[in-house]
């Protein structure tokens, strides 16, 4: 590919070129992964000028082109904004939760398990699911970029793919567990699953105290994205797709 | 190639922040390079392996301060055009070269749902020798290759287990590069802390990573 690079490179430059002569770069101010403190008043060196009109124009050249089908576009888009998220996880959980049989097959061979539920399927392919006990606690990271369990969860958050929490996990799991508020004693041995191949991982969170006479529909409602990531607990009061 | 997309260790990225409400994207235009990405991915001139080689080749000062999705679309411009499916001309435009036939898109909307519900395996059905067992203290090899791998540096030369063998798979050091799947075993394998980190970690916190035979070696 260094051929390939060398391509990227060149465009990089006209790229600059554009940003330099143009409006600078409109920034997400809404994008935690941006916020670590420098101003964005430089040209980046390929960064568009304006996102949204480079995306159109690449859209509408593959259309013409016949690469990409535009129904096909918004099909997927739908499927991942309303369809593949969170809540299929928080179903697979709360099922576990349920029932012990459930449990004992999710641990032992999550895709079939998984599946028993209808999901599975794109970055999902070939799950396991670790669990967290009184002495043990699960997270889940991709320090390399930001694999993450499409079916189960959907797609990932800002804060999963940004550099402080790709960097800081494996070194510092239980600081980064403390910002996001969860203090866990030093006897209860905490580990963090790099995502390095194309296994993927969801964390089974320990049933809540007090939930003994939930549904499964109550259970799959206090069921959070981050406790199937590992980075909170669940709690009986807790609950919503986050 | 050890570039700045393997932070695994690096420290001073600054605070976590967590966003309440989070929608799935940010921006219309977020949704249309995801989509694109994955639909122009069925014509499968490129590989999950090589799509993430084309970000991390992105220059470190640009990778630090671009989104994620911006990350995406600049290696989406890159793999279109080196993969042939169109020219930078043709981006640079915004128009098809004159003279040039349309294509029939090979992945339709009423196909997505199947699609993504069978996913793309990288999971191989083909008789390898699996070179190490459960419970084998294994080294991490010590190797700096200057193109695609996913052996982070933060573990290489560290002793480990073997925690499981989790079956065949595709080799991303060859296959980013289109220079074959070179199908191996890949691996749990379990760090302790303190061996990835010295003192200042727990003593009984772990880091798993799932690691390709040849990145292994007998310790």
């Amino acid at each position: 590919m260094q051929s390939s690079r060398r391509d990227f490179l060149a465009a990089a430059a006209s790229a600059a070129g554009a940003a330099a002569a143009g409006d600078l770069p409109a920034r997400a101010d809404d994008d935690p992964a941006h916020s670590h403190g420098h101003t964005h008043d430089h040209a980046h060196q390929a960064v568009p000028s304006d996102m949204a009109l480079r995306v159109k124009s690449l859209e509408s050249l593959l259309v013409e082109k016949g690469v990409v089908d535009r129904a096909a576009l918004d099909a997927l888009v739908d499927a991942y904004e309303h369809k593949i998220g969170p809540r299929n996880g928080a179903q697979v959980v709360a099922r576990a939760w349920a029932d012990p049989a459930y449990k004992q097959r999710l641990l032992a061979d999550a895709d079939k398990a998984i599946a028993e539920l209808g999901f599975g399927g794109q970055q999902g392919e070939h799950m396991l699911v670790v669990e967290n006990t009184p002495s043990v606690h699960n997270m889940v990271v991709c320090t390399l970029c930001s694999c993450y369990p499409w079916p189960v969860l959907g797609l990932p958050p800002v804060w999963y793919k940004s550099a402080p929490y790709r960097s800081r996990s494996v070194i510092d799991p239980r600081g980064v567990l403390r910002e996001f508020g969860l203090e866990l004693s030093d006897d209860v041995e905490v580990r963090v699953w790099d995502s390095t191949a194309e296994l993927r991982y969801l964390v089974l969170p320990e049933r809540p105290a007090g939930t003994e006479g939930l549904s499964e529909a109550e259970l799959t409602a206090l069921v959070t994205r981050d406790a199937m990531i590992g980075v909170a607990k669940v709690s009986p009061r807790s609950g919503g797709a986050a | 190639m050890n570039g700045v997309h393997d932070m695994g260790g690096m420290q001073d990225m600054g605070p976590l922040r967590e966003e309440k409400n989070e929608p799935v994207f940010h921006h219309p235009w977020e949704g249309r390079v995801f989509a694109i990405y994955r639909a122009a991915g069925a014509w499968r001139k490129w590989n999950i392996d090589a799509a993430r080689y084309s970000r991390e080749v992105i220059p470190p000062a640009e990778y630090l301060s671009i989104s994620y999705y911006e990350k995406w679309f600049i290696g989406l411009e890159d793999l279109l055009t080196a993969r042939g499916l169109v020219t930078r001309a043709e981006i640079e435009s915004g128009k098809p070269a004159v003279g040039s036939s349309k294509a029939t898109p090979p992945l339709k909307a009423s196909q997505i749902h199947d699609t993504e519900a069978l996913g793309s395996s990288t999971k191989r059905n083909v008789p390898v020798a699996a070179r190490f067992q459960a419970g084998q203290r294994v080294r991490a090899r010590v190797i700096n290759p200057t193109g695609h791998t996913r052996l982070p540096r933060y573990a290489r030369g560290k002793i480990g287990t073997i925690h499981l063998d989790h079956g065949v798979y595709v080799f991303p050091d060859t296959n980013a590069h289109f220079k074959g799947e070179s199908p191996q075993h890949v691996y749990s394998v379990r760090f302790g802390a303190r061996e990835l980190w010295g003192e200042q970690a727990n003593p009984q916190d772990a880091v798993y990573l799932d690691m390709w035979d040849d990145y292994l070696e007998p310790a």
